[in-house]
């Protein structure tokens, strides 16, 4: 629709070009035209460049106490002192959720590398070395699979005291799983190119193949699969805060601002619940969005949905 | 048509028995650069595609392998190079025995077999360039220092130029880049140079050139060569004597 046809009529301009035959249709991917698929990508990247600006930047350009409580101004709707309201303490949310986007950026981006690490190394384990160890490695993966995340994260957590470190490595030790299969199926079909028996035959180590053949060709899946599981993270960090597990109460995060936010709901008062949900929807959306234009790229024949 | 630049190619001896099956009788060839005896091989037990399969290639002897399709040529110079483990049979090497396949083979058993696949693409890893390419046996052998001296001199035994050497295998032909894997398959040495259809996808000039860069360091080095294809008039013309694959005994 955005994009018209060069018929060979429309096209006297460029004559030089010879292309008469109708080949010159542009190959679109089941469902949406191109031009909604790179707006999509437009906005997700803006989005995304202005969460990460503004988490960086805001607390450093407006030295505030995201804890300054003023229980003369609570509960006050958006205006133009307060422009997303303040909270039952009396504290300015625009302030707050920036920082609660600071702390679910940090263990999202941190967590999500973890995992990644961490799903590299047991995924490409099995698949470089396959046989026994791979059956028992991806058995375990599948053990580890079979409980919720979220219970295995809250698990994690209540062995450590709260804070952003139990977090990070609550979210960090459940995600790497499906990595670990995506590293491990890329690893298996690497390992049997042609390519591979010639490093063989050229001397090559089982350590060198894998560092120098198998990894650098699956890094780009893996790469993808971290930014996918940035979302995961930051969903799982505010799930965990929201039920009091996991960043504690007095720190700004989306979701225990969210979770303190549900007795004022019933008071009449939305923004407190609504800033910290906005705030934890789109970033997440929006990195959802730049990653499905990622695989796009990558494989352009799956066309990709949001997954969070 | 190639015109090996070598020694008396076009004198083929076509032997309808090669080897006799393994047994007592079987002279140890100390000399071999290969010798295979009574390997059975396969990907799935149900379906072995050798069966017994035995062959002998003396040192500096040309050997072309005959055979249609999917008969299990492949399978027998992946053997050879000790690329697939055999569920049975001996491979000997330059007169030693290999009792480990792959990774489990010594490095320096591994490396005197050089390998030229049938499928350049496939036989390249596509991050590297030419150069890295050609020079990866050396680097994975901890032989670093001698990547200066050596690749100039291959890469232009065989034919190719500097400015290709900084391309990357995309950016290549097919040709290109299988002139790039023999001279990978060269880079260590090797005693015994196996040729898996190596020009089976190449038009006849860019044939005559890896046939004649082959003979070239044959000529120099004394190697062994088993050459594995389905062209019966040219590896007549290229190999001391061609063994038909369904006259390995025993099927």
């Amino acid at each position: 629709m955005t994009a018209p046809v060069p018929a060979p009529t429309e096209a006297p301009g460029k004559t030089p070009t010879p292309a008469p035959v109708p080949a010159a249709v542009p190959r679109r991917g089941p469902g949406r035209p191109p031009g909604a698929r790179a707006r999509r990508t437009r906005v997700s990247a803006a989005l995304t460049a202005a969460t990460v600006l503004a988490a960086l930047l805001v607390p450093a350009a407006f030295p505030l106490d995201q804890q300054a409580v003023d229980l003369a101004a609570k509960l006050r709707p958006p205006s133009w002192e307060h422009p997303f309201g303040t909270d039952e303490l009396g504290r300015d949310l625009l302030l707050r959720c920036v920082h609660g986007l600071r702390v679910s950026l940090l263990v999202g981006v941190v967590a999500a590398l973890v995992a990644t690490v961490v799903g590299i190394a047991v995924g490409g384990l099995a698949g470089a070395l396959g046989g026994r160890t791979d059956r028992l490695v991806m058995r375990i993966v599948d053990v580890f699979a079979s409980v919720p995340h979220l219970l295995l994260g809250i698990f994690v957590v209540a062995m450590f005291r709260p804070g952003i470190w139990p977090v990070i490595a609550s979210v960090g030790l459940t995600h790497w799983l499906s990595t670990a299969r995506i590293v491990r199926a890329e690893t298996h079909s690497l390992r049997n190119r042609p390519y591979v028996d010639a490093a063989i035959s050229g001397g090559s180590s089982r350590w060198r193949v894998a560092v120098r053949h198998l990894l650098p060709g699956v890094l780009p899946q893996a790469g993808l699969a971290a930014v996918l599981m940035v979302p995961h993270a930051i969903w799982h960090e505010s799930a965990l805060s929201f039920l009091g597990l996991g960043i504690p109460a007095h720190q700004a995060s989306l979701g225990t601002m969210a979770e303190a936010a549900r007795g004022s709901l019933l008071a009449g008062a939305w923004w407190p619940t609504l800033w910290p949900g906005l705030f934890i929807v789109v970033p997440t959306l929006a990195i959802a969005g730049l990653a499905g234009a990622w695989r796009e790229r990558i494989n352009p024949r799956v066309r990709s949905e949001l997954t969070l | 048509m190639p015109e090996p630049t070598s020694k008396a190619t076009s004198e083929t001896t076509p032997e309808p028995t090669p080897e006799p099956i393994p047994g007592p009788t079987h002279e140890p060839a100390p000399g071999a650069a290969l010798e295979l005896r009574g390997v059975s091989a396969g990907y799935d037990r149900r379906a072995p595609v050798l069966h017994g399969a035995s062959l002998t290639v003396d040192d500096g002897e040309a050997v072309g392998l005959l055979g249609p399709s999917g008969c299990g040529k492949s399978t027998l110079a992946r053997v050879a190079a000790l690329l697939h483990r055999p569920w049975a049979g001996t491979v000997r090497l330059a007169g030693r025995t290999a009792h480990g396949f792959r990774h489990r083979a010594p490095r320096e058993l591994r490396t005197t077999v050089g390998v030229v696949f049938q499928q350049p693409r496939l036989a390249a890893d596509p991050r590297l360039t030419l150069a890295d390419l050609i020079a990866e046996p050396l680097r994975a052998t901890g032989r670093r220092a001698e990547i200066p001296g050596r690749l100039p001199a291959l890469a232009a035994s065989a034919g190719l130029g500097g400015d290709l050497l900084a391309r990357r295998p995309h950016e290549v032909s097919d040709g290109q880049l299988q002139r790039a894997c023999l001279a990978r398959a060269l880079v260590l040495r090797p005693r015994l140079l196996v040729c898996d259809e190596m020009t089976a996808m190449l038009d006849a000039s860019t044939t005559a050139a890896l046939v004649a860069a082959v003979e070239e360091y044959r000529r120099e080095h004394g190697a062994a060569l088993l050459a594995v294809g389905h062209d019966r008039v040219l590896l007549e013309r290229w190999c001391d004597r061609t063994v038909d694959f369904e006259a390995l005994p025993p099927r």
